[in-house]
């Protein structure tokens, strides 16, 4: 069977290399493969943290854009009702102050009227005497009929 | 092989390079050399890995290198629950080392024979009495010293894990469970346990000597080419032969490599297990 001093040898040897495997090898390649595996979890979660984001910075986006459109519809909303008001104002303006200038036309020209009238009255009364002066051919007191030719006056109008 | 027989051939090929007095004090050059060559072919072959593992992107080598060891992580850990920082790095030792010595089987059976025969032959030596064994694994000393180791490896943590108490009682009280048959279950404790060391070695052996001694016989086959019709007839069963049970061979060292890793697992398992807890 030939069983001799060398089994003695190789158990030696074989210890020894399972010594260096134990002390040499085996723990860093397993450290190393450890080391990636963690390596590779991170990038993964990372992987999907960055695609989570993305996903919540383009709903945000988009809720953005949204609330901005409507802003800016109102704001356009505001500039027409605040345009046709303005326009509305500036309409009745006017129309009130054609108003006024119409009665403040109308007002002078009743004053201009009256002024005429009165000018006319006095200038009758002076018409009135002379010409009644003139054809009774006689000097009336025009003391004693001025209330007469007041009278008369007045009834011009 | 010119002016040798047949029997003479194989002979040669049986025959281990040894010093020592041919009793028990005589030590197997080639077993121990090739063994040790091997060894440290692995080893440094692996640490150039270890020595700068990154965690970044492997090379090819390193990548091999992983495979094999997550591989037999992964083998270990689905046999063996017990804590033990030893068991994972022997597995890989076993299996590459026992592997690699396999796999001198595959070598053409003369080439290293007679390389050594003409490196001794300038020294003055007889190249027919130049012996030369490559396959580590093809000599019982190699087998059992492994297997043995695994025992006392074995017994070791079978009192580490236990206590002297716990393993006593598992070796006296088990398989049955009274204190009269404490010398039967004594004797079959011992049974069962020196047939593991023993099993476990014969099976790598026996597997090997007979792969070893196939592909001495092809060679002898090939060697009939000389010999006429018949001859070349004869050499190119020797050549279909000799590829088909090398390819066939492959196969059976990578399994008794991983036969021999698993069992030595199992056992150690069961060295941390204790039969109370079932």
């Amino acid at each position: 069977m030939n069983i001799n001093v060398s089994l003695i040898g190789e158990a030696i040897v074989f210890g020894l290399f399972i010594w260096l495997t134990m002390k040499f090898i085996w723990p860093y390649i397993t450290k190393a493969m450890d080391e990636r595996a963690s390596k590779i979890a991170e990038g993964l979660a990372a992987g999907e943290r960055g695609r989570k984001d993305l996903e919540n910075a383009q709903v945000k986006s988009t809720e953005i854009l949204h609330a901005a459109r409507d802003k800016g519809g109102e704001v356009v909303e505001v500039a027409n009702q605040q345009a046709a008001r303005i326009l509305e104002d500036a309409r009745k303006d006017a129309q009130a102050e054609r108003q006024r200038q119409v009665e403040a036309a109308k007002a002078e020209i009743q004053q201009e009227l009256n002024r005429a009238k009165e000018a006319l009255r006095a200038e009758v009364a002076n018409i009135a005497v002379t010409a009644a002066g003139r054809i009774i051919e006689r000097e009336i007191d025009p003391r004693a009929h001025k209330a007469l030719l007041d009278e008369l006056a007045r009834q011009i109008h | 092989m010119a002016g040798i027989t047949s029997d003479e051939y194989i002979h040669h090929h049986l025959t281990y390079w040894t010093v020592g007095n041919g009793g028990f004090w005589t030590l197997h050059l080639d077993t121990l050399l090739v063994s040790v060559a091997l060894g440290l072919l692995f080893f440094f072959s692996f640490w150039v890995v270890a020595r700068k593992a990154s965690s970044g992107v492997p090379g090819k080598w390193q990548n091999f290198v992983e495979i094999a060891v997550t591989f037999v992580d992964s083998q270990v850990k689905e046999t063996f629950h017990g804590k033990n920082r030893m068991v994972a790095p022997m597995a890989l030792t076993i299996f590459v080392w026992v592997w690699l010595m396999n796999f001198m089987d595959m070598i053409p059976v003369d080439l290293f024979p007679r390389i050594a025969a003409w490196i001794a032959m300038p020294f003055g030596a007889n190249p027919e009495h130049v012996y030369l064994r490559v396959v580590g694994t093809n000599d019982l000393n190699m087998t059992f010293a492994m297997s043995f180791s695994v025992f006392a490896l074995m017994i070791f943590y079978s009192f580490k894990v236990k206590g002297v108490r716990g393993y006593g009682r598992e070796i006296l009280f088990h398989p049955f469970n009274h204190w009269g048959f404490m010398p039967v279950n004594l004797m079959l404790r011992i049974v069962e346990d020196l047939a593991k060391p023993i099993s476990l070695s014969l099976r790598l052996f026996g597997n090997m000597y007979a792969g070893e001694l196939l592909f001495v016989l092809i060679a002898l086959l090939l060697a009939q080419f000389t010999h006429g019709a018949t001859g070349v007839a004869l050499g190119i069963l020797g050549i279909i032969c000799g590829f088909a049970w090398t390819v066939f061979h492959l196969l059976i060292i990578t399994i008794q490599a991983f036969i021999f890793m698993m069992l030595s697992v199992v056992y150690l398992s069961m060295a941390h297990e204790s039969h109370d807890m079932h």
